[in-house]
């Protein structure tokens, strides 16, 4: 047994120190460092930074242009930049519809799709929740209607993350009605300027418009765009679901916010003394800090276990479950230690990190859904 | 990086449990815990026999130190069997205690015969009202002629009535909370200036406060500078009581979630409601929060003493503790009636569990320690 990363991995992590120190823009870096909202174009200059370096695809093989790191690579890449303040890479592309595209899609969408998400030039949105269909995702009711060589979408998705920004959409729409739910769902690729899609943003509680409502009204999809078989989509979304695990826990960022929250805790005064030295305080950070370490180790446990393909297990819904808790008990604490200079709304203020973080609990099938999965797959319940 | 044992770690960790599973079933449990050693010499041999407690004893005498993950194997097969033997205490403690300390000759002396399973040796540390402060000494000792004589209070020592020597911690000079001047005496259990009152603890461990009043003691290593050694055979005993406590952590859930999918009730097995089952999610995590830490813990007691050792026990303890608290609590809860009864093994792990909460520092403890180490690395 041997907690410690070895002499290659070691260099490794010092080559992605130096390239990130040297390449990632100053302003994008203030504000992700600040929590100010970082921009469409910060996000998409930073992927294309990495596609030259040909680090576009962290978390791909390289068959498909990506970087062919192993579990522990992506990790320490994801913990490395997490730290110096990278803008966070897109999931929608890189970790969710590529790897479906990889894994299920044809050769031709391979070869269409793939290279467009390492180069920026597809930013995509990932189309699942619907207005009736949330944590019970399979009863969604978007339908495609096969009509010669194309699909008829109609329907209403929701929730939808930076759907503003994005050109194309990954979509789960029923294609039969008359099965068992689960088994009349497809995976539809769109591309968001047919004719027909209608994007609203959604004002969230911190004032931000991240999630859209998306509307189709009779899009015409070609039926080339569908991975996999019809009525397969469900497979798809589960396996979509599983896949992203190397950094679900967000450890890299949370400490990152960690330091954040004891600057701030040493900039504030407690009688006289810094926050951070109030035993009753510290004793609160330390709670969260000792957590965030176990996470760490279970982290890098469910690595081992994928570096060695053992199959995908549930633990995805355990580091879910403590890194969204944790990420939400920093906010809270750094809430606490602003004191009334919490109370300000304005970019970059606390205060939008705090009501922004509630959704990590929701979002990526909420945490009392990751409850069930493990009651169920992990306890036999 | 690197969490799977070797095979032969593996191998090692299985013949344990499969030792403890024949041997130390529930009712084979009972009858050593009521009988009135509370321990057995039988079972102390057979884990001899099995190399067991010559787990830190070094090459030189036989033993195969360090064997960190095979220590870590063990401690976790003998949490979830409950063991009643003083196997930390005296093959993990006392054992680094005087491979640390000891000169050549009194280890030749003393480890050989303890690795046998011949004789056992437990550390005699805390003392009344200084609780889990490891640095807080009153004991005295004194040298006439060439000749060492103890005198003080220890209190709560695990499985002091089971020893043939009591490893003494007293001081040779300095004040009572001071690190230097402490220094270590070899007592005999049943010498002349040494009483024993002994009880059972809250899980049914033997144990004891003793009262030596001038004792003869040897001294082992040099005067009034054990202290850095004490600190190192506690993190060890430390690192191997979070082990144990995540193999009583797994017995308790697993215990709880079989539990659960017997008892029918309103015409279904209760395991089926979902407040349950979160309730069972919840354990599951802080049972592996905790097995993650027993690793840290395992890996850092091990190595050089400093901050970074002292931060990571801490965390191991506070994350552990809080595992131990949650999980135990929650295992009678959902067990109803039945978890507070002395009849089957939930009781019995939540007992453990709850000494183990305590044992070698509480969470409240080990999270000011914590902090204390962490503003000491940070320089605030």
């Amino acid at each position: 047994m041997d907690l410690s990363f070895s002499a290659e991995e070691l260099s490794f992590r010092d080559e992605v120190r130096t390239f990130i120190a040297a390449n990632v823009p100053a302003d994008t870096r203030r504000k992700v460092l600040e929590g100010l909202e970082v921009s469409r174009d910060d996000t998409l200059r930073w992927q294309q930074i990495l596609h030259r370096q040909g680090w576009g695809g962290p978390n791909w093989p390289k068959e498909f242009g990506g970087t062919g790191w192993d579990p522990v690579r992506q990790y320490i890449f994801e913990e490395e930049s997490a730290a110096a303040g990278t803008p966070r890479l897109l999931p929608f592309g890189l970790k969710m519809v590529g790897p479906v595209i990889m894994r299920f899609g044809n050769a031709a969408q391979q070869r269409h799709f793939l290279p467009r998400i390492l180069s920026g030039e597809h930013w995509w949105a990932q189309g699942y929740s619907e207005p009736g269909a949330g944590s019970d995702l399979a009863s969604l009711k978007t339908r495609a209607e096969r009509k010669g060589d194309h699909y008829v979408v109609n329907g209403q998705k929701t929730w939808i993350s930076l759907a503003q920004h994005a050109n194309w959409i990954f979509c789960l729409v029923r294609t039969d009605s008359a099965v068992k739910k689960q088994a009349g769902i497809s995976f539809l690729l769109i591309d968001m300027k047919s004719p027909g899609v209608t994007v609203r943003p959604i004002t969230l509680l911190d004032g931000s418009q991240e999630v859209n409502e998306v509307w189709f009204a009779d899009v015409e999809v070609p039926v080339e765009n569908l991975v996999g078989d019809e009525n397969g989509g469900w497979t798809y979304a589960k396996f979509l679901l599983g896949h992203e695990r190397t950094n679900i826990a967000g450890v890299g960022a949370s400490k990152r916010e960690l330091a954040r929250l004891k600057r701030i805790a040493s900039e504030e005064r407690k009688d006289g003394k810094p926050l951070l030295a109030d035993p009753g305080f510290a004793a609160r950070v330390a709670q969260v800090e000792v957590e965030l370490m176990a996470l760490e180790i279970t982290n890098l446990r469910v690595l081992e276990a994928e570096a060695d393909r053992r199959a995908p297990g549930p633990e995805a819904s355990l580091l879910k479950i403590r890194g969204t808790e944790i990420q939400q008990a920093l906010s809270e604490l750094m809430m606490h230690a602003a004191g009334p200079r919490a109370l300000p709304l304005r970019p970059g203020a606390l205060a939008t990190t705090y009501l922004n973080l509630r959704k990590a609990s929701i979002y990526g099938g909420s945490n009392e859904i990751q409850k069930n999965i493990i009651a169920q797959t992990i306890l036999g319940l | 990086m690197r969490f799977t044992p070797t095979p032969e770690q593996q191998q090692l960790g299985n013949m344990v449990q499969r030792f403890l599973g024949e041997q130390y079933g529930f009712e084979a449990r009972r009858k050593i815990l009521d009988s009135r050693e509370g321990w057995s010499r039988e079972i102390w041999s057979k884990l001899a026999e099995l190399g067991l407690l010559s787990l830190a004893v070094p090459e030189e005498q036989g033993g195969m130190a360090p064997a960190v993950v095979e220590t870590l194997l063990t401690a976790t097969a003998t949490g979830k069997a409950m063991l009643l033997e003083p196997w930390i205490s005296s093959a993990i403690i006392a054992t680094v205690l005087i491979r640390e300390l000891g000169s050549a000759q009194q280890r030749q002396e003393m480890l050989p015969a303890m690795a046998a399973g011949e004789r056992i040796a437990v550390p005699a540390h805390f003392e009344p009202g200084a609780r889990h402060d490891l640095q807080q000494i009153a004991t005295a000792a004194r040298r006439s002629g060439g000749a060492w004589t103890v005198k003080g209070q220890k209190s709560v020592v695990l499985h002091a009535p089971a020893a043939d020597l009591l490893l003494v911690s007293a001081r040779t000079s300095g004040a009572p909370d001071e690190p230097n001047g402490v220094s270590l005496f070899a007592v005999a259990r049943d010498g002349p200036g040494v009483s024993l009152s002994p009880y059972r603890t809250l899980d049914g461990m033997c144990a004891a406060d003793v009262e030596l009043t001038g004792a003869p003691g040897t001294l082992i290593g040099a005067e009034g500078a054990a202290f850095a050694s004490l600190l190192a055979a506690f993190d060890q005993g430390l690192a191997a009581r979070c082990a144990e406590a995540v193999g009583a952590l797994q017995a308790i859930l697993d215990a709880t979630v079989e539990y659960t999918k017997t008892r029918q009730q309103f015409g279904v097995p209760i395991s089926r409601f979902q407040a349950l089952q979160h309730r069972m999610a919840d354990m599951l995590i802080h049972v592996e929060q905790a097995r993650s830490m027993s690793y840290l813990a395992a890996m850092r007691a091990a190595g050089p003493h400093g901050r970074e050792r002292r931060r990571a026990l801490a965390a191991a303890k506070v994350v552990v503790g809080d595992a131990c608290r949650f999980v135990g609590q929650q295992a009678v809860q959902l067990h109803g009636g039945m978890g507070v009864t002395d009849e089957i093994a939930v009781s019995h792990l939540f007992r453990r569990l709850t000494a183990l909460e305590i044992a070698l520092g509480d969470t409240a403890h080990h999270l000011e320690q914590f902090v204390a180490a962490s503003a000491e690395a940070e320089g605030t």
